[in-house]
């Protein structure tokens, strides 16, 4: 009953910590637009949560540089369970035109396992919603 | 008692990475210390892997926010060295993107100003309006943010006369908005009182400080590089350079306001007198040994490219300035005797874009408070054993 109860208020009310792990700003902003009257992600219940200990699910941006990887993990590990992640942009996916760079691990799934992939650069906010409808979809299911 | 109070990396106040550290006697700040690096991606070293061409995509990829700006500012300075002359379609064109996306920046930072002040109806608004430009560069370009609109020797889209019509139109709704938002920042009671006498810069400090851009023309400087040396052209354009004499977050959010009116005529008269003829001529694949520095008026401020090319196709040195690394000094000056409750208010006025200004090799465990410089030798080993085992094109020095 409580299980169920919990997993019902999560597929509602999905709340995200936006995390920039060294984005070019361009998926930050997109991401903030989906929250914003055009897109409003908001009717879907999801909210932008200050501080990793409220989130379910991570929306990750950018490469992992080095020096942020550290604070990833630590992130990824204040988030409670279930936690989710979602990589958005080609960069959390696989480093974009960074790949290579000497300070650039290449894809948050090198740091953190990741669930949800998103595509473009940058994603299309309507994609971030995308990516979160699937991602709820997945819990679902 | 003085406290130290370290903020971010990841916080709330803050969008991007970047780490602040307080030390506060009661609510007010005493010292101020900013800590870069998290978002340091070897862009500079990546660029002397690359041709002239995918740099652009790659300077591009400097900012989300002002990647126009990188691009322009990197292909002038690439067409300074390759000795060509684009055509003036193709410039007009450049221009009406720079003032869109001056536009669409300007917008985005009058809602988080909003957001920050506490007022997120304003952010909202704000955002929504933005969408408006959006589209337009979503028209122009074919993509909402990285718009990839410029190449070597001009632009890679030209406009049709429905585009040019559309922009027209919309810039009408603009301004109507524009004009609300400026009865609005400028009497609206409690957004006034919570943003006048904030984050205080005086002229000689903003001066002193090497601020830039519209943190510097708030303190009643008249500076910009649009007219100060016009790059594009800006020269035959008529504009005015806005200033405020508040010298405070007050001030910033004026010019801003005042900026976007200056955007729509700019943008209107470079509609209604575009020339025809080509957009863009063609490129030669390499540059002659040479070095050039590179101006632009980005929406934060003075943006500095240094390209030096060694007769290959790919440049031996590239060297980014972007406007926020000039504001950095300044904010510290302007945090210092403040509340801590002012500082997302003080540190979103000058627009921070950390991820154009993380070009600093300095690295700082925030945990431990050890701070460790990394020679740029030791970085060089780095960088070697990471490429170590492919084929190294050319024997490039670490140019310090
Ligand atoms: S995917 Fe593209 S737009 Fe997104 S952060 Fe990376 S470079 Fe920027």
């Amino acid at each position: 009953m409580l299980t169920k109860l919990t997993n019902w208020s999560r597929l509602k009310s999905p709340w995200i910590l936006h995390l920039n792990t060294g984005a070019c700003n361009a998926c930050d902003i997109e991401v903030v637009a989906a929250l914003t009257p055009r897109f409003d992600v908001e009717r879907f219940g999801i909210l932008l949560k200050a501080t990793p200990r409220h989130a379910d699910v991570i929306v990750c941006t950018g490469p992992a540089t080095r020096q942020m990887k550290d604070r990833l993990v630590r992130i990824y590990e204040q988030t409670p369970d279930p936690k989710f992640v979602i990589a958005v942009g080609a960069c959390a996916m696989s480093g974009c035109v960074y790949r290579g760079a000497y300070n650039v691990l290449g894809g948050i799934d090198q740091v953190i396992p990741v669930d949800v992939y998103v595509p473009g650069c940058p994603v299309r906010p309507d994609a971030v919603i995308d990516g979160v409808v699937k991602l709820l979809n997945k819990l679902k299911g | 008692m003085k406290f130290q109070i370290p903020i971010g990396p990841q916080h709330p106040a803050l969008k991007e990475p970047i780490s602040l550290r307080m030390t506060v006697e009661g609510e007010i700040i005493r010292e101020a210390d900013i800590r870069l690096g998290y978002n340091h991606r070897g862009l500079e070293k990546l660029a002397e892997q690359r041709t002239w061409i995918q740099n652009i995509y790659l300077t591009e990829r400097i900012c989300g926010i002002c990647s126009h700006s990188h691009t322009t500012c990197y292909v002038q300075g690439v067409e300074k060295l390759m000795e060509l002359e684009p055509p003036k379609r193709g410039l007009y064109i450049r221009t009406l993107v720079a003032e869109l996306e001056r536009i669409h920046s300007h917008l985005l930072w009058l809602g988080v100003a909003g957001h920050e002040a506490g007022f997120d109806s304003f952010f909202m608004y704000t955002w929504r309006d933005r969408e408006i430009v959006m589209d337009i560069l979503e028209i122009i370009s074919g993509n909402r943010v990285h718009y990839g609109i410029n190449t070597i020797g001009g632009v890679r889209r030209d406009l049709d006369d429905g585009q040019v019509k559309h922009i027209l139109d919309s810039l009408e709704i603009l301004r109507k908005r524009s004009e609300y938002y400026k009865n609005l920042g400028t009497t609206e009671p409690s957004f006034v009182a919570r943003l006048a006498g904030v984050g205080y810069l005086s002229k000689e400090d903003a001066i002193a400080l090497c601020a830039v851009g519209p943190t510097l023309r708030a303190s009643g400087v008249p500076m910009d590089v649009r007219k100060d040396d016009p790059y594009a052209v800006y020269g035959e354009i008529p504009f005015e350079v806005c200033t405020a004499d508040t010298c405070d977050v007050l001030g910033r959010t004026v010019v801003r306001i005042q900026e976007l009116f200056q955007c729509y005529n700019i943008i209107e008269y470079l509609l209604k007198n575009l020339p025809a003829g080509p957009v863009a001529v063609r490129a030669p694949r390499r540059a002659k040994p040479n070095e050039v520095v590179s101006r632009y008026e980005a929406p934060r401020g003075e943006n500095i490219h240094y390209i030096k090319s060694n007769g290959t196709d790919k440049p031996e040195r590239l060297k980014v300035r972007a406007p926020t690394l000039g504001n950095y000094a300044a904010t510290i000056k302007m945090l210092k005797n403040g509340f801590i409750a002012d500082v997302p208010l003080i540190f979103a006025a000058i627009d921070p874009c950390i991820c154009c200004a993380e070009r600093a090799v300095s690295l700082v465990d925030v945990r431990t408070g050890q701070e460790k410089i990394i020679s740029m030798n030791a970085l060089k080993q780095l960088s070697l054993k990471i490429s170590a085992g492919k084929v190294r094109k050319r024997e490039a020095e670490w140019p310090l």
